[in-house]
């Protein structure tokens, strides 16, 4: 198994394992941070990726996706974590609330 | 003077201006409804500008900053992203019209700026030619779509925003993945140039299930769908029309894109199925849910999610009907974007006068809201595809499509699905016209919020008799890609 391979591997193993975060946590912050988690994920199997077998050196376009992708990311939790703190002074909860409540 | 109107680059001003007039609604918060007026009249001419551009030259192609293809961004805009883009100008009209009235001060000075950067974020991804730019304006139309959301703060609209955000972001986390596996398969995130690498392998299937998720989950479509009826129905009238009529179709534009130029050549049948399929429970479910639903905005937006199976029957159809499937779903993506942005402005009056949406205490309000009454019954007719409308003339032409291949099945959803919208919309009809148990103190609708409503519901009925120039219109660059095999 060469490296590039095994990191790629790594990547997806993160994806997976923030996305099992994502559904079973129940806190916000725990799922927001699982969502980074995922897009560390993405981001490790981009790079991993770029090393293309049989070139020296390494493909530069997928490390500006990552960079580009690091930014989005970067305001998404920001926006994420306002909401957040937002929804707990207004509920005093750090969790969604059900879903049932909002149909009466 | 026409040859110098074609010279203008339009689809730039359609990114650049909407980007810097949000900006601009930051800086200068006295002027900004102003400003926000002047950027979508001068966005929807430039959408003119561009459909005559593309009518006279056809496609049209923009390197940005001179960089070409395999490392640089390229625009490009056919007959596919024009109706797309038209419908966000002609929403985007209604919405800021009606928007000038209905926000005071405070939520105002928020929703400005962040309706023009969803205005940009849209027109710029459908305007977008590699999958890493759709990618990028997906994030910033989603981001700006979730704190639209969130504008009012209350309780509700806060836990739909952050339900909306967690989903919005997974969508876009496993379409991104997607995005990787085909740039490592295949060298590049052009779309053109991936339409011509392209062969069925392992890579593809996977980057078509993780791009198809994604974006399935962003569309809402059934049983991806959880996030969008608290979102929709908890959000301000204007943000609610925003994100039902534009923000859930364009994330519907990537996969429709991405299916008719890399994927469904190489794609199984039996995936198209599972779409079709998907759409379909997504319409009975959909349906039955809005008929249960005891609250107006509530019901709008369980249309929406049955609306929006519509849209997936075009996949399975697509084999052997191609362009009369794929026309039928964009003519209805057109009509269901103004419809359902006047059904959630109507209702947003109805919640201003009557201070509850409460379907079964609308007390006849079609006699002290005409106007309002009359845009909610226009638009009814649209989605419950009755002629003459647009959406009647987009269900027709896709259970054409149905029958033409004996797909019995499909076809008996569409009209049951149209039977139990009529049901829905007939149960608000009849509740305007009735007394109710419990009156409101009334409060005055300003008419320009009346009027946006009315006139995108005549808007959605007009396109039922525009059909023909407006098909042809889309069918420039040959989007559906049926005659010709690469550019």
């Amino acid at each position: 198994m060469s490296s590039v391979f095994f990191y790629a591997l790594v990547g997806v193993g993160l994806f997976t394992l923030g996305l099992h975060a994502l559904i079973v946590q129940t806190h916000l912050l725990r799922k927001i941070l699982a969502l980074n988690v995922m897009g560390s994920g993405v981001f490790l199997v981009l790079i991993a990726l770029a090393r293309r077998s049989g070139e020296t050196a390494p493909d530069p376009v997928p490390h500006a996706m990552v960079i580009t992708g690091i930014v989005v990311a970067v305001s998404a939790t920001a926006l994420a974590l306002t909401l957040l703190l937002k929804l707990a002074a207004a509920t005093g909860r750090a969790e969604l609330p059900d879903e049932q409540q909002d149909s009466h | 003077m026409l040859v110098g109107l074609t010279d203008i680059p339009w689809a730039i001003i359609l990114i650049l201006l909407p980007l810097a007039a949000g900006m601009g609604c930051f800086l200068w918060p006295q002027i900004m409804k102003t400003l926000g007026l002047l950027t979508v009249f001068v966005v929807a001419l430039s959408v003119i500008g561009l459909a005559w551009q593309i009518f006279n030259n056809g496609v049209y192609r923009h390197t940005v900053g001179g960089w070409s293809a395999p490392l640089g961004i390229e625009l490009y805009a056919d007959g596919l992203s024009l109706f797309m883009l038209a419908a966000t100008a002609l929403v985007g009209c209604g919405i800021s019209i009606y928007s000038t009235a209905y926000f005071k001060h405070e939520v105002a000075a928020r929703f400005w700026p962040l309706w023009l950067l969803l205005l940009g974020a849209l027109n710029a991804l459908f305007l977008s030619a590699d999958i890493f730019n759709l990618y990028v304006t997906l994030e910033s139309m989603g981001l700006a779509a979730v704190a639209l959301a969130a504008l009012t703060g209350s309780k509700d609209a806060l836990g739909g925003a952050m339900r909306y955000l967690l989903a919005a972001l997974l969508g876009s986390l496993a379409y991104l993945l997607g995005v990787a596996l085909l740039y490592h398969g295949y060298g590049s995130v052009d779309i053109a140039i991936l339409a011509e690498r392209v062969e069925p392998s392992p890579v593809v299937w996977a980057a078509l299930g993780l791009i198809a998720a994604g974006l399935m989950l962003k569309t809402a479509v059934f049983p991806l769908h959880f996030w969008l009826p608290p979102a929709h129905a908890s959000a301000p009238a204007p943000v609610s029309a925003a994100l039902s009529a534009l923000v859930v179709k364009a994330s519907f534009y990537i996969l429709l894109r991405l299916w008719l130029e890399i994927f469904g050549p190489v794609a199984d049948d039996s995936i198209g199925m599972l779409l079709g399929l998907l759409g379909a429970a997504a319409i009975l479910w959909g349906s039955v849910q809005a008929l249960r639903q005891t609250r107006l905005k509530l019901l709008i937006a369980y249309s929406t999610v049955a609306q929006i199976g519509y849209l997936f029957l075009a996949f399975p159809l697509a084999t052997g009907a191609g362009v009369t499937a794929w026309s039928a779903v964009v003519y209805l993506a057109l009509s269901h974007a103004l419809a359902k942005s006047a059904m959630f402005l109507a209702a947003g009056n109805l919640l201003r006068f009557g201070g509850h949406d409460r379907i079964a205490d609308l007390d006849r309000v079609v006699q002290r809201l005409p106007l309002t009454a009359t845009a909610f019954a226009l638009a009814g007719v649209s989605i419950m595809g009755l002629p003459p409308s647009g959406g009647f003339i987009g269900k027709w032409l896709l259970l054409e499509a149905a029958l033409t291949q004996q797909q019995w099945g499909l076809a008996a959803v569409m009209i049951i699905g149209g039977l139990l919208a009529a049901g829905y919309i007939f149960k608000v009809l009849g509740h305007t016209f009735t007394p109710a148990p419990v009156t409101h103190e009334p409060t005055v609708v300003p008419a320009s919020m009346e009027w946006s409503a009315l006139l995108l519901a005549l808007a959605a009925i007009l396109l039922g008799f525009l059909a023909v120039p407006l098909l042809s219109l889309l069918g420039i660059g040959n989007p559906f890609g049926i005659s010709e095999v690469s550019s």
